[in-house]
């Protein structure tokens, strides 16, 4: 049983059939890749994770509940944290700001009218997002402006963003998206470390196959909406039905 | 029955303001994504294009008849529009008995003109920046061209009569066999709306010009990326919704004699019934204005005003408030319009 | 001090000062000269700045922090007017529970308009609380003022009767809305030389519920809750994804700034016992928007300075006449006399509100983060010019290297 269940999962849009008979299964701490060919509904099926879409069949289980039709900022109290393709962050806020918020989610929940003590004298709260901010090589930037900052700066800072709230499972919307090599490379190394470091769960959803094949432990491919193979990256390698599905039906 | 019946007529003068407001409203909306608190103002505009044409065509020059006296035994000062003297007293009091509709030539490419203007001038600079600025900075535009016409026409309404010809009072029900007067001006505003709500749609959809325009509506980047210049397109669309505001202020005079503030009174109750159309749709814009232009005409019936006083003045907001708690994208909408 | 830093703390002590001595400070001109029209050192006067600066910071923690543009919140005011001459009406002229009762009676009025307009967001914000402040108007002036319920007195405007019930109105109290018995209106006049102070137990009233709501508004500002505020406008997806219901937050600011408007409206009523549906409309809405963005959206100090700016220019420009115009240009010729006068006419007097929208495209176009940015550029360019020629002077003696 693993900790993210996904069942028969399938929408429709108007005439298209995005996801028909998805099933996955995410064990516990593992890195679980899920690749495709543009348009084959990953995003879409990410978003069936986090309750920005509900599907018309099927369902999702995480750690034995269903997430279906429940809010996002539901889903994410319930331990689950995910990443934009395009950093999403505070960018009027500083970077310490930026630290601070996940972390008085994670500590008052959705909603808590704090309207009184003065933010910075909350220990607990600024001495965790300046733990963080040191795990991830940034506290020299805490009291810059987050807009103000490179791209793979700001990747790093919503990944530690998320990392605050210690989630049981991190998803990943392709996550090294129009960045250069370096940046990329950094990124990969971040998420390793994350890896290694143990007690997290990472679904990622990825085009770049170096990313994926430095990272993860199982893949799933994903070609016109449903899920094609699922194996470990050694043997999708050589998959005669991957190549199938990247390069077109007629390779 | 006739009761009925009137007070749907009633609802269609106003419900076509509405409409025709609420179109051109939707139309910059759609088109530039910018909502504009000076439409109102443009209305007003119109209606005051009426106005000038209506003192302009009075100006008269003044000759002392001596063949007659007035009752103090001095010549008699007879006042002679120039346009009698030019073109007959005949043609010339036609002409000015026929102002309003006359000022429609003259409020087209006044609104055009003003359109881009504004556009250009002004809105142009705003795109890029928060929908708040925007609304802003046409809320400051709406005050001062609103300001400016109390400056020179003063506080109160101007009495803009229609022509004789359309100002009697005709008996509608006669092609149903029934006793039914309506004012004949109302009728002529009604098809007015109904010809430059046809007009707008036909222009977008049957001219190649209107087809750009459409398609950029739906999706801006890709028209762009085909070489077209959809700015250029867009400004012009803004003088044209400024046109459609224009045109419905202008006939409206005779309704309503124009005042400085009519605008702004239209706005507020356009924007709802753009909400409750849906927001970006224009089909959804002309219906919800006839629809909330009837109902507010059977909520100003004695009955209804007897029964709960005053419901005539909030009635357009209750069911605003009504709607868009069922449908929160209004009667019409897509998703996606103005979600972010 | 007071649970602020040390910045905010001087920042509270420079406003509490100036208050305390506004009626010196607006009143530098001798009572005499001609300059005296421009003081602005008299009671009702300096109770318009200090009430309408209280409405511009409520306005300010929903429209600075979270960017939502309410274009409805006059009616917050009204209501706030009205509930509290309707405590005058029924009960005590004491303003304290007049005042009470308005906070409150705004703040649950607030709390259903801004339920249901905050379930959108952007223009929708907008357009819907205009509506709902439109609606509020037309209910106030005409729908809840009939013969069966009279709840407005229409056009005419609330106010209190000899024979309305006042309860716990006795003799020896004055009447006319007191403090425990001092009279609002009751001034004490210093004459210092040619000059005159007006001491006024309203305005100082006012100034006290000032600085009052004003501390605590810092303390929102710098607060957790204050923060998240700022995130919503910042970000609201990345709210939503961190675990976090915007909903509610938004709502508690509506709410907040709705009370800070109702008391504006109770203290404005505790001035002078009067409650009008003209307090609601769209255009008196527009000038608490005005006030906040010209001083400055989202800064601490920043309403309060375009709350006194707009209310003393509207007091200046509404009495200059042309008489008053023809003076100030009578050094001239005359035909550039007449001319200057015919040029600025349209602006003064009558034409305030013609100066005002001018004004308000000035600001939105040139100056969108207001006086106090204005200030600070200035400021910071004043500082790069000094040391600009620091580098000159310092080039000269030390030859670089």
């Amino acid at each position: 049983m693993g900790i993210l269940e996904v069942k028969d999962v399938g929408i429709r849009f108007g005439g298209l059939q995005a996801l028909s008979n998805v099933n996955l299964s995410v064990a516990e701490n593992t890195v679980h890749a899920i690749i495709g060919p543009n348009g084959a509904g990953k995003s879409t099926l990410l978003n069936c994770f986090v309750g920005k879409l509900i599907p018309d069949t099927g369902s999702v289980m995480f750690d034995g509940q269903s997430v279906l039709g429940r809010a996002p900022y539901e889903i994410n109290q319930m331990g689950i944290s995910r990443v934009f393709q395009t950093p999403e962050i505070f960018g009027d806020l500083t970077v310490l700001e930026n630290m601070m918020i996940p972390c008085f989610a994670k500590r008052d929940g959705a909603f808590e009218l704090n309207a009184l003590p003065n933010m910075m004298k909350q220990k607990d709260i600024v001495e965790r997002a300046e733990q963080v901010l040191e795990e991830m090589n940034m506290a020299d930037k805490r009291h810059e402006h987050a807009a103000a900052m490179s791209r793979g700066d700001k990747r790093r800072l919503e990944i530690g963003m998320c990392l605050s709230q210690e989630p049981r499972l991190l998803l990943l919307d392709e996550p090294t998206a129009g960045m250069a090599r370096a940046d990329t490379n950094n990124t990969i190394d971040l998420l390793k470390e994350i890896r290694d470091r143990g007690n997290i769960t990472i679904a990622i959803i990825e085009h770049d196959m170096h990313v994926v094949f430095s990272l993860a432990e199982r893949i799933t491919v994903l070609a016109q909406g449903t899920p094609l193979v699922e194996d470990t990256p050694e043997n999708i390698k050589g998959h005669p039905k991957v190549r199938e599905a990247y390069l077109g039906e007629s390779a | 029955m006739d009761g009925f019946l009137l007070q749907i007529l009633n609802g269609l003068d106003k419900g076509s303001a509405y409409a025709l407001i609420a179109l051109g409203l939707t139309l910059i909306f759609g088109t530039l994504g910018v909502v504009n608190f000076a439409h109102g103002a443009l209305f007003m505009i119109g209606a005051f294009c009426a106005v000038t044409l209506q003192r302009f065509l009075s100006l008269s020059y003044t000759v002392e008849d001596p063949t007659q006296k007035d009752f103090l035994g001095n010549p008699l000062k007879v006042e002679t529009p120039y346009v009698e003297s030019w073109f007959g007293p005949e043609v010339g009091s036609t002409i000015i008995d026929w102002s309003v509709p006359l000022a429609i030539l003259l409020a087209i490419p006044v609104m055009v003109f003003l359109g881009l203007v504004m556009e250009r001038g002004l809105i142009k600079h705003f795109y890029k920046r928060p929908h708040a600025d925007q609304i802003l900075v046409t809320f400051g535009l709406a005050i001062v061209l609103q300001e400016i016409i109390k400056y020179y026409f003063g506080a109160n309404p101007i009495q803009t009569p229609a022509p004789d010809a359309l100002s009697g009072v005709a008996n509608v029900g006669a092609i149903v066999g029934m006793e039914l007067l309506y004012p004949v001006w109302r009728i002529v505003y009604f098809c007015f709306a109904v010809l430059i709500i046809f007009g707008v749609f036909a222009f977008l959809q049957f001219t190649t010009f209107g087809m750009v325009v459409r398609a950029g509506m739906a999706d801006r980047e890709t028209v762009g990326l085909l070489g077209i210049n959809i700015d250029r397109r867009f400004a012009i669309m803004f003088g044209v919704a400024a046109a459609v505001a224009g045109l419905a202020g202008v006939m409206y005079g005779p309704i309503n004699p124009p005042n400085y503030h009519m605008g702004m009174d239209f706005l507020v109750l356009s924007f709802v019934v753009v909400v409750v159309g849906g927001m970006g749709s224009l089909p959804g814009a002309v219906l919800a204005g006839f629809m909330l232009g009837i109902l507010e005409s059977f909520a100003s019936t004695t009955w209804a005003t007897t029964t709960i006083p005053g419901i005539n003045q909030i009635i357009i907001y209750l069911v605003a408030i009504i709607v868009l708690l069922a449908r929160p994208r209004g009667l019409m909408g897509r998703k996606g319009v103005m979600e972010d | 001090m007071f649970g602020l830093d040390k910045k905010d703390t001087t920042l509270l002590l420079v406003v509490a000062t100036l208050t305390i001595l506004a009626p010196f400070l607006l009143n530098p001109f001798p009572t005499a000269s001609g300059m005296a029209q421009f003081n602005a050192g008299y009671p009702d006067l300096m109770q318009r700045f200090v009430i309408f600066g209280i409405f511009a910071i409520g306005f300010n923690i929903l429209f600075g922090l979270t960017g939502y543009l309410s274009f409805g919140h006059a009616a917050f005011l009204g209501v706030g007017s009205y509930a509290a001459v309707w405590m005058f009406k029924l009960f005590t002229y004491n303003v304290i529970p007049a005042i009470i009762m308005a906070v409150i009676i705004a703040g649950i009025f607030s709390l259903l308009i801004g339920f249901i307009s905050l379930r959108r967001s952007g223009i929708y914000f907008s357009i819907l609380t205009l509506a709902f402040a439109q609606m509020s108007f037309a209910l106030a002036y005409s729908v809840l003022s009939n013969p069966k319920f009279n709840l407005t007195n229409g056009e005419t405007g609330l106010q209190v009767y000899a024979d309305d019930p006042q309860r716990f109105h006795h003799d020896g109290l004055p009447d006319l809305p007191h403090l425990f018995g001092l009279s609002m209106r009751s001034t004490y006049t210093m004459d210092v030389g040619a000059w005159s102070f007006d001491f006024n137990a309203g305005y100082y009233l006012c100034a006290a519920i000032m600085l009052g709501v004003f501390y605590l508004a810092v303390r929102i500002f710098r607060s957790p809750f204050g923060m998240m505020l700022r995130a919503v406008k910042s970000n609201q997806t990345r709210l939503n994804y961190t675990g976090l219901n915007t909903r509610p937050y938004t709502l508690a600011a509506f709410v907040i700034s709705g009370m800070y408007a109702g008391l504006a409206g109770g203290l404005l009523a505790a001035m002078d016992p009067l409650a009008g549906a003209e307090r609601m409309q769209w255009t008196a809405s527009g000038e608490v928007v005005l006030m906040t963005i010209l001083g400055g959206a989202g800064t601490l100090i920043g309403p309060i300075l375009g709350a006194g700016f707009i209310k003393y220019f509207e007091n200046i420009f509404s009495k200059i006449n042309d008489n008053v115009l023809h003076q100030w240009f009578s050094f001239m010729p005359d035909g550039i006399e007449n001319f200057m006068v015919f040029i600025v006419h349209p602006f003064v007097g009558k034409g305030w509100h013609l100066t005002l929208g001018i004004l308000f495209m000035l600001v939105v176009i040139f100056l969108p983060g207001g006086l106090v940015d204005g200030g600070q550029r200035i400021g910071k360019w004043l500082r790069s010019r000094r040391g600009q020629k620091e580098d000159k002077t310092s080039g000269t003696t030390t030859p670089a290297e």
